[in-house]
């Protein structure tokens, strides 16, 4: 065997084929890194092997993002959806959000089509068993079959398959999803290299017969009317498409009765199960214990695609045992005689403690090592597709020894969500949620393109027309609101007519257009008919125009906010500070700086355990650490 | 770090002159809204720098204090940033209310250090003294934290505590409504937000109102009141305490509050230890009652020995005398309304503080009392623990910050704004009352969106 195996070159290698992975790959091949993309099976290309939707509250802000940045995402799920809904449309713009349904394995077979055309990317089935590094370098992967890929670059989206098993009652599977192929010598090799291993939790509801369920029970769910699709380069008119519905239906007490003297069956609560599970996404036992005063939870019955009229049951993931899972789902409103296609079941998964790495993703330990998704703690397509694409944006601007990206929280959900999992203690699997952005006024889905394509042309994934056309629009929003405040209206019986109809105070003195915007119960649209030197502008403008304008008083308070933030985010600490230098540390920081090494003093005064105190003293040291290294050079 | 700094730089206490230092990119901003000169002419912005000018701080219409305002524009200034130096005339009180000024006019109150720290990163000072600066830091830090938690009452705590609680439940649900639309109807909730929104205002307003009267932390003289069983020491106290331009602490809660009364004579706070224990004991052992009365004179600021002048002086007066040694005190020379059993003359050569003669029962000499309390303070002759203004001048930047989000919240929900926007301001109540109990925010919301209420798929 010595000597007599295959051996391969490339820039990058990417571990993982799911949502993190794909992204990964194909930002890396796009900024013309020669790379490899390695899955325990090709068919498992950016399988959805849990909810069949791509989007949701903040989750839709991701992708935007990720659009924006010129990822693969948005425009696979505007390919492949059959339903769509913007979430929180009552509320304001900040929290709308998309949702559409997916076809699983239309997603999966686009994306697919996506990577096997894109230069510069190769496909491999294979099993990465072992990491290749050097004094801190990475230096290659090595597979089970031997085989050696030497690369610059690696990025581990291994999401949950690293040691999986799937669970229900006291069945236990060592698989992966799906029943595919766990990967079992990856986590050793990291264990060697000093990274610090967690294990986590997450779980899937059963999947039922659509032509067993009784639909006329059920409240049936549609689409909205005005389809809007993701990416910002789809053509609006393409996705005008008929929708599939999905339907809603309630546990009620007999479910609820059938968990409850059936708990001491659960491995949950039996301790078979060791890993931390989300509590944003509880099992139906979980929510049946704690919230035991709700008499009845809500149930999703969402299609799978067009291809099958396998049902997904949303709220209702469960590892309870087969029998007890039968009975239960059988006690719903509408699945009395539904057949069960696949059981409901826990997944275990090994990942890392994510403080381990930089906001690029990189390791802190291993230089050329970075990682994405769920491998880093999260769960979620979407946060792993947003992870994923800074990973290979990263490891491609480091290779070509260009400044990496970094997204920070005022810029980015995407910012915030690496921030935290870079930053914050992690206990469970990380869902982004709106309420996690502070600046979340200024990050909304609307506007992701003119927040970010810019930084998506800068490092190379946005060609020149598509951001030379969000400039023009920048520039007509400003044009647009400028007018908008001159344009002056006085109190003529048609405006005063106008303004009556739409239950808004009349005039008593003149006033401008933008004012009028201003007002809660009128819109641009509204005031089409008195605003005479209205320019033609397409409704992305206005919509921009029209949040900039209404809600102005909140924007600029969150921007005066944004640059105090600002401010500390750019003092940065050098890489190779020595805390134990900084005598009036308290311990508590001491060690918690140690272990974490943030990038800068804003990072570091998010850490908890760091006081404001500890910061200020920080700052006076990097101060007389500037000054010392200035004299020595 | 580039915010503009402001705190009291001299001593609380001695001649009741003091300097109330600003500094930061804002700092003429600040000055050039709360300062007027004699006539109102000068525009303080632009006169040159290094430069002393004369004239008044003012609170809206209100004038606080007669001033020497010092304008010292950036680069040559101790930080390294404009800075303005405000001379206060009125005493202790009016610095304090100088500073409040201050504060609410867009600075915000110094860290422990940070005008050392400020002058060494820009600069301004020997690298020798950052270890120095560093310590401080720290220590002080370490010190105003701990002073501030035990200067703040109990009840204050309990009830800034529950105010948290009440908004933190509000956001969670508002929150989990935005991240699960499907699962949580927020219809009809701003109606039922507005009012829980007005209770929790009315709940700040008041904590702001008490600590406007120094209610709210431990601050003021330690003023104990000393005399023997029947000399009329509660009656003295009642008096003060039950007047009109008195007030009287009605916040009950621990048996460190129900020891002390707090009284505002011409805004200067007194906190008057009741010694009425003493005089309860006096079945007992008499010792006992001198012994404890003893303790609390120690560290009284000011002791106020009331003597029963209708009564020849006895072995109980002597011992009081030996306590008051050294210490401040007015001798208060009670029931003139009798006929009189001891000299004054006497008593003043005795105790060497000044006698005033005072009758509860015919209301009189109270105004004397008062009057003589008040120079002694401004004279310097009394003074406190000046930490314990900045932490509250601290507890009260943070509550009024709270109220204006508050008030923020309110507004978007008269003028129809979506839910999602009244969380924010919530949030900023949330965070500024927090500073007062030294809690940040960290995962409290996630956590409270997750313990109560059942989101997700």
């Amino acid at each position: 065997m010595e000597g007599k195996r295959l051996e391969k070159n490339c820039d990058v290698v990417v571990v993982g084929a799911g949502h993190a992975g794909c992204e990964a790959a194909l930002a890396a091949a796009r900024l013309g890194m020669e790379t490899v993309m390695f899955t325990v099976s090709v068919d498992s290309i950016a399988l959805m092997p849990c909810n069949p939707n791509i989007g949701g509250s903040s989750k839709g802000h991701l992708v935007r993002e990720v659009d924006a940045l010129g990822g693969e995402m948005g425009k696979n799920i505007d390919k492949t959806f059959i339903q769509s809904k913007m979430l929180n449309k009552s509320k304001g713009p900040a929290v709308h959000s998309l949702r559409a349904q997916a076809d699983k394995q239309a997603y999966s077979t686009e994306m697919r089509k996506t990577l096997e055309n894109q230069e510069h990317l190769t496909i491999r089935e294979g099993e990465v068993t072992r990491l290749l590094a050097e004094e801190g370098n990475i230096k290659g992967v090595e597979l089970y079959s031997g085989a050696v890929y030497w690369c610059r670059a690696v990025i581990l989206c291994t999401g949950t398959y690293l040691k999986a098993r799937c669970i229900y009652g006291d069945v236990s599977n060592a698989t992966g999803p799906n029943g595919l192929k766990a990967a079992n010598y990856l986590t050793d090799s990291l264990k060697e290299l000093g990274i610090e291993i967690f294990r986590f939790k997450t779980g899937t509801p059963a999947r039922i017969a659509g032509n067993t369920i009784d639909y006329s029970k059920m409240e049936e769910q549609f689409g909205d009317e005005r389809i809007v699709p993701f990416s910002f380069s789809t053509d609006p008119e393409s996705v005008q498409i008929r929708q599939k519905s999905c339907w809603l239906t309630y546990t009620n007490e007999k479910t609820h009765e059938i968990i409850r003297s059936n708990l001491d069956r659960s491995p949950l609560y039996s301790g078979v199960i060791e890993g931390t599970g989300p509590r944003y996404c509880p099992s139906i036992e979980d929510k049946v214990v704690r919230f035991a005063d709700k008499n009845r939870h809500q149930v999703f019955i969402e299609p799978e695609g067009l291809y099958t009229n396998e049902m997904y049951i949303g709220g209702m993931s469960s590892s309870l045992p087969e029998d007890v899972q039968d009975a239960m789902y059988h006690s719903v409103p509408g699945l009395e005689n539904a057949k069960i296609v696949k059981n409901a079941y826990a997944i275990e998964y090994d990942c890392i403690n994510p403080r381990q790495l930089y906001p690029t993703l990189e390791f802190k330990n291993i230089k050329g090592l970075f990682s994405a998704g769920q491998f880093n703690g999260s769960s979620g397509y979407e946060e792993a597709a947003a992870q994923g694409l800074i990973a290979g944006i990263n490891a491609a601007m480091k290779l070509k020894g260009q400044e990496m990206l970094i997204l920070d929280r005022s810029e980015a959900y995407t910012g915030v969500l690496i921030d935290d999992l870079v930053t914050k203690e992690n206990h469970e699997p990380y869902r982004m949620m709106t309420s996690r952005a502070e600046y979340r006024l200024l990050l909304r889905q609307d506007n992701a393109d003119l927040r970010l394509r810019e930084k998506g042309y800068r490092v190379g994934l946005i060609d020149e027309e598509t951001y030379q056309k969000t400039l023009e629009k920048e520039r007509a929003i400003e044009a647009e609101i400028k007018r908008t405040e001159h344009a002056t209206i006085g109190g003529t019986p048609e405006v005063q007519r106008l303004l009556e109809e739409k239950g808004s105070t009349l005039l008593k003195s003149g006033t401008t257009i933008a004012e009028l915007i201003r007002r809660p119960e009128l819109t641009y649209e509204d005031l089409a008919p008195i605003d005479r030197d209205r320019p033609d502008l397409p409704w992305d403008v206005t919509q921009q125009v029209e949040i900039n304008l209404k809600y102005e008083g909140y924007i600029k308070r969150q921007m005066k906010q944004v640059e105090q933030f600002k401010k500390l985010e750019a003092k940065k600490i050098p890489e190779d500070l020595d805390y134990e230098q900084v005598g009036s540390l308290r311990i508590e920081a001491r060690q918690k700086l140690e272990a974490y090494r943030p990038v800068s003093i804003g990072q570091a005064s998010r850490i908890s355990g760091v006081s404001p105190a500890d910061i200020s003293v920080l700052l006076v040291y990097l101060e007389q650490y500037r000054r010392k290294s200035t004299k020595e050079s | 770090m580039e915010t503009t700094i402001a705190a009291i730089s001299t001593a609380m206490s001695a001649s009741g002159i003091g300097i109330v230092r600003m500094s930061g990119p804002e700092s003429m901003d600040v000055i050039s809204r709360i300062y007027r000169s004699k006539n109102g002419g000068k525009n303080i912005k632009e006169v040159k720098s290094h430069t002393i000018h004369y004239g008044y701080i003012f609170d809206g219409e209100e004038v606080v204090d007669e001033v020497l305002v010092m304008v010292m524009r950036a680069p040559r200034t101790y930080t390294g940033e404009d800075t303005v130096e405000i001379d206060c005339h009125g005493g202790v009180y009016a610095m304090k209310k100088v500073l409040e000024t201050v504060l609410r006019n867009g600075a915000q109150i110094a860290e422990p250090g940070e005008f050392t720290k400020t002058a060494l990163l820009n600069g301004r000072m020997d690298l020798s003294q950052a270890e120095a600066v560093m310590d401080v830091i720290q220590a002080k830090s370490a010190v105003a934290l701990k002073s501030s938690l035990q200067q703040l009452k109990g009840s204050v705590l309990r009830a800034i505590k529950e105010i948290r609680s009440s908004i933190l439940y509000q956001i969670a649900f508002i929150e989990s409504a935005l991240d699960d639309p499907e699962h949580i109807s927020l219809e009809g909730y701003p109606e039922k937000l507005r009012k829980i929104v007005d209770e929790e205002y009315e709940k700040v307003e008041t904590l702001l109102k008490s600590a406007d009267d120094g209610r709210m932390i431990q601050e003021g003289i330690k003023t104990v009141i000393l005399g023997k069983p029947n000399a009329g020491k509660s009656s003295l106290l009642n008096f003060l305490v039950g007047e009109d331009r008195a007030i009287v602490t009605d916040i009950a809660g621990t048996t460190r509050d129900t020891l002390e009364e707090y009284i505002s004579l011409h805004g200067i706070s007194l906190r008057i230890i009741d010694t009425a224990g003493i005089r309860e004991t006096e079945d007992v052992v008499e010792k006992i009652g001198v012994g404890k009365a003893k303790k609390m004179a120690e560290d009284a600021d000011l002791i106020l020995y009331v003597v029963d002048s209708s009564l020849p002086l006895d072995e109980n007066d002597r011992e009081i005398m030996e306590l008051l040694g050294g210490r401040k005190s007015i001798v208060i020379y009670n029931k003139t309304d009798l006929e009189s059993a001891v000299d004054i003359k006497e008593l003043k050569e005795k105790t060497g503080s000044p006698v005033i003669p005072v009758s509860v029962v015919e209301e009189t000499g109270i105004t004397e009392l008062e009057e003589t309390i008040k120079k002694m303070f401004f004279h310097g002759e009394i003074s406190f623990d000046n930490e314990v203004y900045i932490t509250n001048a601290r507890h009260k930047t943070a509550l009024e910050e709270a109220l204006e989000s508050l008030k923020m919240v309110r507004e978007s929900i008269e003028t129809g704004m979506s839910e999602d926007f009244f969380s924010i301001d919530l949030m900023s109540a949330y965070e500024s009352l927090g500073k007062i109990v030294g809690e940040s925010v960290g995962e409290d919301l996630v956590n409270e969106i997750f313990s109560r209420f059942c989101v997700g798929k």
